[in-house]
């Protein structure tokens, strides 16, 4: 048996549904020396702003208790940047592009990057990243994320929506009261997928300075720590909306990325775990297949919210 | 498209890993593609630990390879839970490995190179100090020095070493129990005023960052070329996550991948 991994994230269409998470994989070239990227389902890159961004101060990372907070920042070279010196080395290698682009300016900022990359076909998808802890909101006194609330969700996905006919996946943040809510705003709106969940809030703080370990004071927490919260909140959130769940959090294995599609994720992908094994998306694509087989299943579909209540 | 891999993963076996002083260790980890490519200056990501406790690998520069035995050893001191775990393992283990990674040092055709080392700073000199001797020393009437500053006597590791490839070696201790009393960059302001080493000079440091931002200083107000190799936590070591980043004259850059080593002049202190 030669189980089938193909998964569809609105027009797009993966060859498996593994993915690596925004931020923790760059633009793709720093792990060419250790995986063969073409065999990954899908890269989400580096978040691309319209502007160049330097990011945060340093110290931005931390580990914790089987976790990592970080607070970057959103350092990227900006739109034109990207399009110059980066997309080409990603088209180069054959892998399906999901686009992660955030704003500093409001819808504006949005739609001017969507509407750059329309005609570039390797971009399979856009990932709108409205649930960054570690940048200001985008609007001047806002006091949340657009993320967290369902109206803000809602305006952003339909403004986006109207321009442009490639996927869109909305990226949700955790730190929220109820995620199913959100994911509902960006569903109705037409947003073709959610992924999560972003990076928990989190603080450490250093006692012998009584200072926080991260520069910028608060950061977000990622890696196995959070991994329960994310199971649940997918789970959650699948039970929400019909559009695919992209599910992620401290994912390490294969036995973490399948709690996820039992959980209802139609995807995973794959963050922190890059840091530790670069190799281990691969990895998981064929303990995946290999489960499927040793579970008579033919196909991951069946395995989508498979789970026994 | 293949272009030839400069980096690499590999499960190195643990050939010896040994207390060299009080909480300083040596390890020697057998590992032949890494072996193969490590340069002066670049480091190796080691997973301390299979469990998931500590999460992320340890960033240790390369301190020796043996091309024949082809095996990589690191220097470290026992500091937290990682190199804790790292020193008690036992020969024969297996340790997941990647490197080489960063950018080495640019070896310099100077005619005096001064090597300053503050602590376990030390441990990437030491390998840099071997290929200087190997590839300059022979043809040139080049004179060379390492400067090592450390705490006590007691925290003194690879004079010996050091001396035997033909270097001079000046000791400097904070509290003067060996050599000069004082920090090791006061030590290089002294030997930067006797005439010898008025020749052209590249000085080549690692250490802690105040002795770097001071190397630096000295450096510009003498106007002597410095390579600094920068410490860093890390979470990846690739250069994809942005955590370890060093304010430059050119905007921040990855300490792992853009470094560790930088041109004293492009760092903004």
């Amino acid at each position: 048996m030669n189980p089938s991994l193909a998964t569809k994230i609105g027009k797009l269409c993966l060859k498996n549904p593994v993915m690596v998470c925004s931020g923790t994989f760059g633009y793709g070239e720093e792990f060419q020396d250790f995986i063969d990227l073409k065999k990954l389902g899908a890269l989400v890159t580096k978040t691309v702003t319209l502007f160049p961004r330097s990011g945060n101060p340093m110290p931005r990372t931390c580990e914790t208790p089987a976790g990592l907070l970080n607070s970057i920042g959103l350092e990227n070279p900006g739109l034109d940047v990207f399009l110059r010196d980066k997309l080409g080395f990603l088209k180069k290698t054959g892998v399906p592009i999901i686009l992660s682009v955030a704003s500093q300016g409001g819808i504006d900022e949005f739609i001017k990057i969507v509407d750059a990359v329309d005609a570039v076909k390797e971009i399979g998808a856009i990932e709108l990243n409205i649930s960054c802890p570690n940048v200001k909101p985008h609007v001047e006194k806002a006091r949340h994320l657009i993320s967290q609330d369902p109206q803000a969700t809602y305006d952003l996905v339909r403004a986006v929506r109207k321009v442009t006919k490639k996927s869109l996946i909305t990226k949700l943040s955790p730190n929220v009261t109820c995620i199913g809510d959100i994911a509902l705003a960006a569903e109705t709106a037409g947003s073709d997928a959610v992924s999560l969940i972003n990076t928990l809030t989190g603080m450490s703080i250093d006692v012998n300075t009584r200072k926080s370990k991260i520069a910028a004071g608060v950061a977000g927490l990622s890696g196995p720590a959070i991994r329960p919260v994310a199971v649940k909140m997918v789970w959650e959130t699948s039970r929400a909306v019909k559009i695919p769940v992209i599910g992620m959090g401290g994912i390490m294995d294969t036995a973490s990325a399948l709690e996820f599609f039992i959980a209802g994720a139609s995807a995973v992908a794959i963050g922190t775990a890059n840091f530790i094994n670069p190799g281990v998306s691969i990895e998981i694509i064929d303990g995946i297949k290999q489960y499927l087989v040793e579970n008579n299943m033919n196909d991951i579909s069946l395995l989508r919210g498979s789970l026994q209540l | 498209m293949t272009m030839k891999k400069a980096m690499f993963q590999e499960k190195a076996q643990v050939v010896s890993n040994t207390a060299v002083a009080q909480n300083y260790y040596r390890m020697s980890l057998l590992s032949p593609m890494v072996a193969a490519e490590a340069r002066p200056g670049q480091f190796i990501e080691v997973q301390v630990s299979q469990s998931g406790e500590p999460l992320l690998r340890r960033p240790f520069g390369v301190h020796a390879v043996n091309q024949r035995k082809q095996t990589v050893d690191i220097l470290y001191e026992v500091r937290g839970k990682g190199t804790q775990a790292l020193s008690e393992k036992k020969p024969g283990d297996f340790c997941d490995i990647l490197g080489p990674l960063g950018n080495g040092f640019s070896i310099q055709n100077a005619r005096c190179s001064i090597l300053v080392a503050g602590g376990m700073g030390v441990a990437p000199l030491a390998y840099l100090a071997e290929k200087l001797a190997r590839d300059k020393f022979s043809e040139q009437k080049a004179k060379n020095l390492v400067l090592i500053g450390c705490k006590t006597k007691r925290h003194i590791m690879c004079k010996k070493e050091l001396e035997k490839f033909g270097y001079a070696v000046k000791i400097s201790t904070d509290d003067g129990s060996l050599g000069f009393k004082g920090y090791v960059t006061d030590l290089l302001e002294k030997v930067l005023r006797v005439t010898r080493y008025k020749l052209p000079v590249t000085i080549y440091a690692c250490g802690p960052k105040p002795m770097l931002k001071e190397v630096s200083r000295i450096a510009r107000e003498k106007n002597i070329s410095a390579q600094l190799s920068l410490e860093e936590h890390m979470a990846c070591g690739i250069g994809a996550c942005l955590g370890c980043v060093v304010k430059t004259t050119n905007g921040y850059k990855r300490v792992c991948k853009d470094g560790p080593v930088f041109e004293a002049g492009s760092l903004v202190w």
